[in-house]
């Protein structure tokens, strides 16, 4: 099984131990794991903002470099929803597109749906509290959860993953999926409301006693997490993976 | 009327300066969008029922114009005079007609968006007749004059103090009365009179139903009724998507709209209007201004499908922490920040951008409005008509060129890897990152790629 890394340009830059607790969690499950060296950006900062011809030619080279491998695996949940959801606004008529898109996964998606997983390949102990953070596009356009304004049965992913850490206590903070404010260029178009949302995002989940906020997306982790650096608070913000590769306590 | 210029970032901006009153605006409203989930959560069908709505309005759009044929003879059957108006001025000048033929100097009028975005108040008062607002939350702006900060709840921005000093000062009520009942008494005791000698009443229309020709009209005050019961002339001023095609389908709207909208089973009255009491006159207004257009859209024409009852506003993070007045269109939030980008994408592409694509909107949306990606798409029509400033033009050329370059955009991180730490604090402190309270991140060593080329060749070594 040839697994591409679809690693989104800010953590390549900004959080590559991220990046490596990723591809070393697919090879303790002992995936052949690729990292092609031309990708660059989805292309989604683009589409959010208008530039449709730009977010084409993005969509369109991303599919170029990624489209023959078995499956492309990414650990933010926003990027990897951009490619599977949105590429279809730019690509519609696109078979190369069409056949890569079922192939795009989120890492937990991909770890519970596609190599489903039981264990975890190093035994992990945690003996610590998190708070959840839902980010929104793995919540709502990826399903990660079940979302709070949906009247469907509770579902988490992220909890159902953690299960398999020992010593770990999994919190909800009040408002359970209430978004941080980062929204991409949003964070620094409306610098004001996205840290107001983000002051009562980092609040909520301090609340719950945790000491680690946990999410699977780093842009919502980097936008809290300046928020707790400029307060000096306590509590840390984690990438899931960083927990199941046994390396949280060591952030 | 609604000021056109206003920005939306910079409004909010201005708006959160008062922290404590921008919580307890953020508070007062989450509360509603909880009670929302409350009433939902007891129907089991909840979903179905949303599914429902989307399916009945999305049909009805899709033969509207027969429909509204439909609705227009059954209504004419029943003795109402029909009108058709393209635009908002027609609107406003088919009404001020009416009035002026009857001699009309007061007219009272329940809550209608419609009228707000029509600009009826200051088109009627310019002809000489007295508009009173009988919603108690529309009137409470109206007092202010000031545009409603909220669709279904207009005065939700005010705390009971500034309401008792409004009073206080234009209805004579005691000064540091804050009690909300002795508030409400004080307005009801006022609207009374008017409606008493008000010699016309007009109404918005929640549904028309093209089978009856009947208008269903839902207040929680009760104030519809009056001031269709007490003037003889009552007029009923619609946008032309309010049509549903037969009376067994209300009851899928009415089990919606006041569960999404307020958190409450239903609404205190659901009115049925069909024709003129003895001696009376009722007109019904249909009014396209621009609907046709969004109608067309292959993007934007789900948007139609509204049933206007809030929820959007309600849950959206972005519109509780900055009020429905940091919108520079009449209809604030999720909704309004895609009808208004398509009525004039220049005067309202910020609200487009006033959105985190979080989602929320389109998940408690009674009718299913892919609300978040309309306004990623109204972003499209922004950037195509220039409206975005010429920094962000700027930065999002160079970062379409960065993305098909990806050694320079690795110059480009490895550079701010370096450079970024040894900054002095000061110069990035006003950064837009940095300015409300937000740190930059830490800066590693190497990139991801770095880590990456280096572990293959010691893998191979």
């Amino acid at each position: 099984m040839k697994v591409a890394l679809f690693i989104p340009c800010f953590v390549n830059e900004l959080y590559p131990h991220v990046a490596m607790a990723t591809a070393e969690l697919l090879e303790g499950y002992g995936v052949d794991v690729h990292y092609p060296l031309a990708q660059s950006c989805c292309g989604q900062p683009l589409s959010n903002n208008g530039d449709s011809q730009g977010a084409c030619d993005a969509a369109r080279r991303f599919t170029g470099i990624f489209k023959d491998y078995d499956y492309i695996v990414s650990p933010s949940g926003s990027c990897t929803s951009h490619v599977k959801h949105h590429y279809g606004w730019y690509l519609s008529g696109d078979s190369d597109y069409q056949a890569m898109q079922p192939r795009v996964y989120e890492i937990v998606e991909f770890l519970q749906d596609v190599l489903k997983v039981e264990k975890l390949p190093k035994p992990v102990y945690f003996p610590h509290t998190v708070s959840i953070h839902q980010s929104c596009h793995g919540l709502r356009e990826l399903h990660h959860a079940a979302p709070s304004e949906l009247m469907i049965p509770y579902h988490s992913r992220l909890e159902r993953i953690l299960q398999l850490v020992d010593g770990i206590e999994v919190k909800q903070p009040e408002r359970r999926d209430e978004c941080c404010g980062f929204g991409g260029t949003f964070s620094v178009d409306e610098p004001e409301v996205s840290v107001a949302m983000g002051e009562d995002r980092v609040a909520q989940h301090e609340a719950t006693g945790a000491q680690y906020i946990v999410g699977a997306d780093p842009s919502c982790l980097m936008h809290m997490g300046g928020i707790i650096r400029h307060r000096c608070r306590p509590i840390r913000p984690l990438h899931i993976v960083e927990i199941l590769t046994g390396r949280g306590g060591a952030a | 009327m609604k000021n056109d210029n206003i920005h939306h970032a910079e409004a909010a901006a201005a708006f959160l300066q008062d922290r404590e009153q921008a919580r307890w605006h953020d508070s007062a409203i989450w509360w509603v969008r909880q009670k929302r989930d409350m009433q939902a959560k007891q129907l089991p069908e909840w979903e179905q029922l949303r599914a429902l709505a989307q399916q009945i309005k999305a049909h009805t759009l899709s033969r509207l114009d027969d429909y509204l044929l439909q609705f227009q003879a059954n209504a004419e059957k029943n003795g109402v005079t029909v009108h058709w108006a393209a635009d908002a001025d027609e609107h406003n000048r088919i009404v001020q007609g009416i009035l002026a033929a009857e001699g009309v100097k007061k007219l009272v009028k329940s809550k209608s968006m419609l009228t707000e975005e029509c600009g009826l108040n200051p088109y009627l008062e310019q002809h000489g007749i007295e508009v009173i607002d009988t919603d108690l939350g529309e009137r409470i702006v109206q007092l202010r004059q000031e545009p409603p900060s909220h669709i279904v709840m207009p005065a939700i921005h005010l705390k009971k103090e500034q309401i008792s000093e409004l009073f206080h000062r234009e209805l004579g009520t005691e000064a540091g009365n804050n009690d909300p009942t002795y508030l409400t008494h004080a307005a009801r005791a006022n609207l009374r009179e008017h409606f008493l000698t008000a010699d016309a009443g007009l109404t918005g229309v929640n549904f028309a139903i093209a089978e009856t020709g009947g208008v269903v009209v839902c207040t929680n005050e009760g104030n519809a009724d009056l001031g269709t019961a007490l003037p003889p002339i009552h007029i009923a001023s619609m946008g032309l998507e309010k049509i549903i095609p037969r009376l067994e389908h209300l009851g899928v709207f009415t089990r919606l709209l006041a569960r999404s909208a307020i958190g409450s089973p239903i609404t205190t009255y659901t009115s049925h209007f069909h024709r003129a009491r003895p001696g009376g006159q009722m007109h019904i207004v249909i009014v396209d201004n621009g609907r046709s257009d969004i109608l067309g859209n292959d993007d934007f024409y789900q948007s139609l499908r509204c049933i206007r009852c809030g929820a959007c506003m309600n849950t959206c993070p972005v519109y509780r922490r900055s009020t429905g007045h940091s919108y520079s269109y009449i209809i604030p939030g999720p909704i309004g920040s895609t009808l208004g980008p398509s009525r004039d994408i220049k005067k309202h592409g910020s609200m487009a951008f006033a959105c985190t694509t979080c989602g929320s909107c389109s998940n408690v949306c009674p009718v299913k409005i892919n609300l978040h990606e309309q306004l990623v798409l109204q972003r499209k029509r922004a950037f195509d008509a220039g409206t975005l400033k010429p920094a962000k033009k700027m930065g999002l050329l160079a970062m379409r060129f960065l993305t098909q370059h990806p050694s320079l955009m690795d110059s480009g991180g490895k550079v701010m890897r370096k450079v970024v730490p040894i900054v002095p604090e000061s110069l990035t402190r006003h950064s837009a990152w940095s300015r409300p309270g937000r740190a930059l991140p830490e800066m590693p060593e190497q990139s991801f790629k770095e880590m990456w080329q280096a572990r293959q060749k010691d893998k191979k070594a």
